[in-house]
């Protein structure tokens, strides 16, 4: 490992900070606490936390409907997620968002998206405002498998490429586009057979080794800093619960067995064996990180419950920078 | 009067977006063809020589990715021009507009600005068939978060155009293809006509028309006609279709008692049936007619002139209506 201790570490808690919200999420929709569709992102915590510790505070990304770890990866606060995902007035989006649309632009987390692969082109204007700016600043795309098989990724992959972009493309190929594997849905293998058709690099990693994504990104995000323009990421991952919900186990479109020899490769816990292994940490040193961490998130729950709701008139706020149009 | 500065249309959006590129650095236009090409209207001539190439971007025939790279932009703080040839094309980017620019704000409990404008060219008389000839502003009015533009003339090109421009949300300026090689009056320096109000083309106290576009002369030849016979017609262009300014609307309807509602759009579920329940919810007791409505029939725009011709609303059709709307005796 080339990574330093401090990064490793940091690249840890990103990942346990997403494993703790996500599992809370779950366990508040599961007992019907939480409004509308739930997308989980555990079992991927290793591709939004290695890309996003690749990043800069004023760097961009955008995000996916399964998009709650993009923005814990790039800092996301958790009263300000747990409220959202409640509909309280003091979410990030004030209730207005909710799950598929969480955002906070003051760390460039541009949104997630209800609508698979619309991310792609609206990280592809940043890219354009940031090589315009003269800053440095990369813009990041996130998407799944099923999201290259809709126009909007082709146009975007093109356009950054066409216009020479600082851009990565972070593909979280995780075998299922919704409920149906990617071999019905695309005749080859590998996402990154993709790149080259439009003239950009692209590398497959380990999308459950946090320490390769984060190489990789690292090696993608100097690439378009520098001028070199877009790259794509192909990240192996897989999700732990289902498409949407909790529910893992039992579910039709995919074996138990499938779902336990992924699970295996859990991570968070790879990365923790490793680094004890490799004597950077210790047994105790985890207990603490996701005790201080559990506890962020009770408090969190306990923020998001006692906060206020939107009241009524909040419907019609917003909806234009200034006045309101017509009725 | 004679010696007024004059433009046609198209050099009146050209002039407003180089004078908002002199003097704001965020400014920058991305589309098919505008660059060294100059758009194939020839709405952006010059400004790719004028500003360069990172700031008049010629892009990929990707109609999606034109306005995704226009929200990213916006939401990042630049302040885009994205034009999409044709008013049908934003069929093809109907998701980044209506699920993504539209929309972001509000998602985003109100942190997002979008300073974008979405340029697009409509309607027909060109005979370019039913994929490039279509009128479909009323779609766009449908979704909260937009701001519709249909000038009529150059000065309000320009003024409307520059307004568009500075405006913090996302605003879709339509411009007609027929009108482009119109002139008239544009003043030098630069002016804003601000979104969301009215303009009283011809004032008159017998009937309202209410019509945009180039519907707008059709309007006034009919007018002018009806004229002739003492009759006094009110010629109303919102200008602004989104938001609307129901106010001077309904106000004149109180006046004249009677309105005619004129759109190149289809009838059926066009602006004109929002109009006319706008005035009836507003204006009924004043009404000494129902208000009608002009537009084209229930069909794409048909390729073949002479078919193209009877489908277009035009002037008489526009006086034959007002003919009806006068035939009711009032109350």
């Amino acid at each position: 490992m080339s990574i330093s201790p401090d990064k490793q570490f940091d690249l840890h808690r990103r990942m346990v900070r997403i494993r703790l919200f996500e599992e809370a999420a779950g366990r508040l929709a599961e007992a019907n606490r939480l409004p509308g569709f739930l997308h989980l992102y555990v079992g991927e915590e290793a591709v939004a936390s290695g890309v996003c510790g690749a990043l800069n505070d004023d760097d961009h990304i955008t995000s996916t409907h399964r998009g709650h770890g993009h923005l814990v990866a790039k800092g996301g606060d958790f009263n300000r997620m747990m409220a959202e995902l409640m509909g309280k007035a003091t979410g990030y989006c004030k209730g207005k968002g909710g799950s598929m649309h969480i955002s906070d632009l003051s760390l460039g987390m541009l949104g997630a998206n209800g609508i698979v692969g619309a991310g792609s082109p609206i990280a592809v204007g940043a890219a354009f405002a940031n090589k315009y700016r003269k800053k440095g600043q990369v813009a990041v795309a996130f998407f799944g498998d099923g999201a290259t098989n809709i126009g909007a990724f082709h146009e975007a992959a093109n356009m950054a490429c066409a216009l020479h972009l600082p851009i990565v493309f972070a593909c979280e190929n995780n075998e299922y586009g919704e409920f149906t594997p990617r071999d019905k849905t695309m005749a080859i293998t590998d996402i990154v057979d993709r790149a080259a058709g439009y003239g950009m690099p692209g590398v497959i990693v380990d999308g459950m080794d946090v320490i390769a994504v984060h190489e990789a990104a690292l090696e993608a995000v100097e690439r378009a800093r520098n001028g070199g323009g877009p790259s794509l990421i192909e990240a192996k991952t897989y999700r732990f619960y289902n498409h949407h919900g909790v529910q893992n186990l039992g579910l039709k479109y995919r074996s138990d067995d499938e779902v336990a020899r992924w699970k295996e490769r859990d991570p968070i816990f790879t990365l923790e064996d490793r680094m004890v292994e490799n004597k950077v940490a210790t047994r105790e040193r985890f207990e603490e990180i996701w005790t201080e961490l559990r506890n962020d998130i009770d408090n969190a729950i306990k923020f998001a419950e006692e906060s206020p709701v939107p009241s009524p008139d909040q419907v019609l706020v917003d909806v234009y920078t200034k006045k309101a149009g017509a009725r | 009067m004679s010696d007024e500065r004059k433009l046609p249309y198209v050099m009146a959006f050209n002039e407003a977006v180089s004078q908002a590129m002199e003097a704001d650095p965020s400014v920058f236009c991305a589309g098919e063809d505008i660059g060294a090409f100059g758009g194939v209207f020839g709405t952006f001539g010059g400004l790719q020589a004028k500003f360069g190439a990172d700031r008049v971007v010629d892009t990929p025939i990707s109609e999606q990715a034109i306005v995704g790279l226009g929200v990213g932009a916006a939401a990042t703080g630049l302040r885009p021009i994205v034009d999409l040839m044709f008013m049908d094309f934003i069929c093809v980017a109907m998701d980044q507009i209506v699920n993504q620019a539209a929309k972001l704000k509000y998602m985003f409990g109100g942190e997002a600005t979008l300073p974008l404008t979405i340029t697009t060219a409509g309607g027909g008389g060109l005979s370019a068939a039913a994929q490039h000839s279509q009128s479909l502003e009323a779609i766009l009015c449908h979704i909260p978060g937009l701001k519709v533009v249909y000038p009529s003339t150059p000065y309000d090109m320009k003024g409307l155009m520059t307004a568009c421009i500075n405006e913090d949300n996302p605003t879709v300026m339509v411009k007609h293809k027929r009108l482009l090689g119109m002139t008239g009056h544009v003043p030098a320096e630069r002016y804003e006509i601000p979104l969301g109000k009215a303009n009283i083309v011809r004032p008159g106290k017998d009937v309202t028309i209410v019509a945009y576009g180039r519907m707008v002369h059709e309007s006034v030849a009919a007018a002018e006609k009806l004229a002739a016979e003492g009759v006094e017609c009110e010629v109303i262009d919102p200008r602004t279709l989104q938001p609307l300014d129901t106010e001077t609307i309904v106000e004149s309807a109180k006046r004249t008692n009677r309105v005619l509602v004129v759109h190149e759009a289809v009838r059926f579920g066009g602006l004109g049936a929002e109009i006319a329940a706008q005035i009836q919810e507003q204006a009924f007791d004043y009404l000494d007619a129902p208000v009608g409505r002009i537009g084209a029939p229930f069909s794409p725009v048909p390729f073949s002139p002479a078919l193209e011709q009877h489908y277009i609303p035009d002037a008489a059709a526009i006086e034959a209506g007002i003919r009806d709307a006068l035939m009711r005796v009032g109350a």
